[in-house]
């Protein structure tokens, strides 16, 4: 029996080679894409978000079948996590379509690299969040259809078991208020730890969640002053300071140093009293706890509360055979209708206040009208510099040697060293 | 005595059991998990729950795993992938190794030495000149009755099987398996009038089964589990393979049953290959020391 089974299996297995032989003739529909022709290719990062990929596909579509199309468009998707790693390969090979979708904080450095050239759009981009165009050395290079905005999350029926107030754009929690709601919130004895703050979370998600901690403390990435060090800044006694609260909350037993793998779902199941996430989370949070949901400000820690701005943004390749063609197509996208139809799908802040008109969640008394809000008095880009990729590396290295005990000055010492270093190996990230 | 002897055996498959349990654990926890809703493997984790297919149990993760990524097709590519990478790897491996073991070359030595030397370089190392080199490689294509030529083999099949059919590790263990064939064999077909290519299919591969069964578990695996390289050189979604699907997952809000179901679907052909060549799996990796 067994050998019979081998048998057809590696029967099987021949045939499947034959197979992928003559396959091997095959070449993939992106390549076969010239982009000379009236064609060109647009990269986005949403490969596995059907209903954020089909908005985009929407927008194409539109521009393709109107009658001013300066050519067809064609939508090339891969998957978020990894989209990065193929727009360098990509680079590395020449290989770069005309257009292609950036997360914000990266613009600066793929401008630098010569991948980006700078917009020249015939729509205007005052009506834009600030946080939704990105610009470098004077230049725009990219621009968003919307923005995502941290937040904290809670149960009403928590904090008034509590005693605690529900914190507003107008007056958020202060330092003492936090440390006293986060006191309360524990000696309920609901929960491990009555605070999530993602201390799971890699990547991004470590300079995006936590880096406006360390701005509203007043300490920062880098000395944005001509962005040539981060001395004095990301390890003065602001930052200290920082990094010493941000531990505390550990030491005293608020939060985990080490979160559970899916915050949301965890503060879903009553895992945790009060969770800092994003705006993505809220329609989610809402479906499962309706009224008892309440969206509040991140904490002002002594300099206002900080978020992080800048999200998905899309540019054009400085090898663009048709660039002029890949403006058109941009500047069509950005029509309120194609902003509003994104973030309904995306469940993202558009990125003008007429497109948020056209989301009933986003326009004036909607649900989520509180992130707009928050992006707009709170967004801090994250330092508009090349070495940004490189500061955001160090900085969650950090971040992580912090949460698991280490001294607090060493950490953001060692970090500054590395950052500095790296700046001047690249004699200084000049354009 | 015999009491003792007894409870030493239990002893013994207890221990078995155990170790047993820790490697089946995670599989178990991934396909129970596959069928569960989101909110609930979450509230099952901190008990038993987790690994049993209890509560709220349905396909749901299944179906949304083919509306989230073309699963079928990025298994198909990856069974062509593979196969064709296991089959052609066999025959150019084991022929470059009959060459350096069998004939009388000047110089094969050094040969040799300089195929063992690639093994220490990493292939993170080497990825992104590859894929420079690659590029500029020339590409001949069929157009009715005439043949094109067009630079770059990015975005195609042969980007993903042909860089990775010679290894030097394969030679490596099909050299050291030829040594121990008797050379007299080769000498007593070449007086029957063979020539090297029918000694070598004739005489020395239908002998070197085990070494052929190791290097085809060694060449898959990793064909199987390729990730990085086709990241680099993919860009059509209808030619990626099956590793590159479980990144569609991770979006903003992480729907950790389709994670788990799709994790399961993939992990499927490893184990029906497992299961059918088990004992070829394990001496492979007793022999070679290697764990794919």
């Amino acid at each position: 029996m067994n050998k019979r089974f081998t048998r057809i299996l590696a029967t099987s297995i021949t045939a499947a080679a034959l197979i992928g032989s003559l396959g091997a003739c095959g070449k993939g529909s992106a390549s076969a894409t010239t982009e000379g022709s009236n064609e060109i290719t647009m990269w986005t990062h949403n490969a596995g978000n059907p209903e954020e990929l089909a908005a985009i596909q929407g927008v194409v579509d539109s521009y393709n079948s109107s009658t001013g199309a300066k050519a067809k468009i064609k939508v090339q998707a891969f998957p978020q996590d990894s989209y990065n790693d193929s727009v360098v390969s990509a680079a590395a090979a020449g290989k770069l379509p005309c257009i292609v979708d950036i997360d914000g904080p990266n613009v600066p450095n793929w401008a630098w690299a010569k991948y980006l050239t700078p917009l020249k759009l015939s729509t205007d981009l005052s009506a834009q969040l600030p946080s939704t165009v990105a610009t470098w050395e004077g230049e725009t290079y990219a621009v968003g259809y919307y923005d995502v905005a941290l937040a904290m999350l809670a149960r009403a029926s928590d904090l008034e078991a509590a005693g605690i107030r529900v914190a507003t754009v107008e007056q958020p929690w202060t330092k003492d208020e936090f440390q006293d709601a986060l006191t309360k919130l524990k000696a309920l004895g609901k929960w491990d730890y009555p605070l999530d703050m993602g201390t799971a979370g890699s990547g991004e998600w470590l300079p995006y969640a936590y880096s406006p901690f360390l701005q509203s403390f007043g300490a920062d990435l880098i000395n944005r002053d001509g962005f040539q060090t981060a001395d004095g800044v990301l390890n003065g006694d602001k930052a200290v300071a920082w990094a010493e609260w941000f531990r505390g909350l550990a030491d005293q037993g608020f939060m985990a140093t080490k979160s559970g793998k899916d915050s949301t779902q965890d503060f879903l199941n009553n895992k945790s009293g009060l969770l800092y996430t994003g705006s993505w989370a809220a329609d989610k949070a809402r479906a499962a706890l309706g009224d008892d949901l309440v969206v509040m400000p991140t904490v002002d820690l002594g300099n206002g509360p900080k978020i992080g701005g800048a999200s998905w943004q899309w540019g054009v390749t400085e090898g663009c055979a048709n660039t002029d063609a890949a403006m058109d197509y941009l500047s069509y996208s950005l029509q309120p209708e194609n902003l509003a139809a994104v973030a309904k799908a995306t469940g993202t802040i558009p990125a003008t206040d007429a497109a948020a008109a056209l989301v009933p969640a986003f326009a004036e008394g909607g649900a989520n009208r509180i992130f707009m809000d928050f992006s707009r008095n709170y967004a801090v880009m994250r330092p508009e510099t090349p070495a940004y990729p490189f500061i955001a590396t160090e900085y969650g290295k950090a971040v992580q040697d912090v949460l698991a005990g280490a001294d607090p000055q060493s950490a953001l010492d060692k970090a500054v060293k590395a950052i500095d270093a790296n700046i001047k190996s690249n004699g200084g990230y000049k354009n | 005595m015999k009491n003792s002897v007894r409870l030493n055996s239990a002893a013994a498959m207890l221990v078995r059991i155990l170790f047993a349990a820790v490697a089946a654990f995670p599989i178990v926890f991934m396909l129970v998990s596959s069928l569960k809703p989101d909110t609930q493997i979450f509230g099952d984790m901190s008990s038993v729950a987790a690994f049993l297919p209890v509560g709220n149990i349905s396909f749901d993760n299944y179906a949304a795993v083919f509306d989230r990524v073309p699963a079928a097709r990025f298994l198909v590519n990856s069974i062509g992938i593979s196969a064709v990478t296991v089959v052609l790897g066999i025959f150019i491996n084991s022929l470059c190794a009959f060459a350096l073991s069998r004939m009388e070359v000047r110089g094969k030595r050094v040969v040799f030495t300089v195929i063992l030397a690639t093994l220490i370089v990493p292939f993170q190392t080497l990825a992104l000149p590859l894929v420079w080199w690659v590029n500029q490689l020339p590409y001949f294509e069929l157009n009715g009755f005439s043949l094109e030529i067009s630079k770059g083999w990015l975005d195609t099949y042969q980007v993903q099987i042909i860089p990775f059919i010679a290894n030097a590790f394969s030679i490596y263990l099909y050299h050291q398996y030829f040594e121990s064939i008797p050379k007299e064999l080769d000498e007593a077909a070449r007086i029957d009038g063979a020539g090297w290519f029918k000694i070598y299919r004739q005489v020395v591969m239908p002998l070197a089964g085990p070494a052929t069964a190791t290097v085809a578990i060694l060449t898959f695996l990793p064909a199987w589990n390729s990730y990085l390289w086709p990241l680099m050189v993919v860009q059509s979604e209808e030619l990626r393979p099956v590793m590159i699907g479980i990144q569609y997952f991770f979006q903003l809000n992480v729907s950790w049953g389709e994670v788990m179901a799709y994790a399961s679907l993939i992990t499927v052909p490893v184990v029906v290959l497992f299961i059918a060549f088990q004992r070829s799996f394990i001496n492979s990796i007793a022999s070679s020391g290697v764990k794919g």
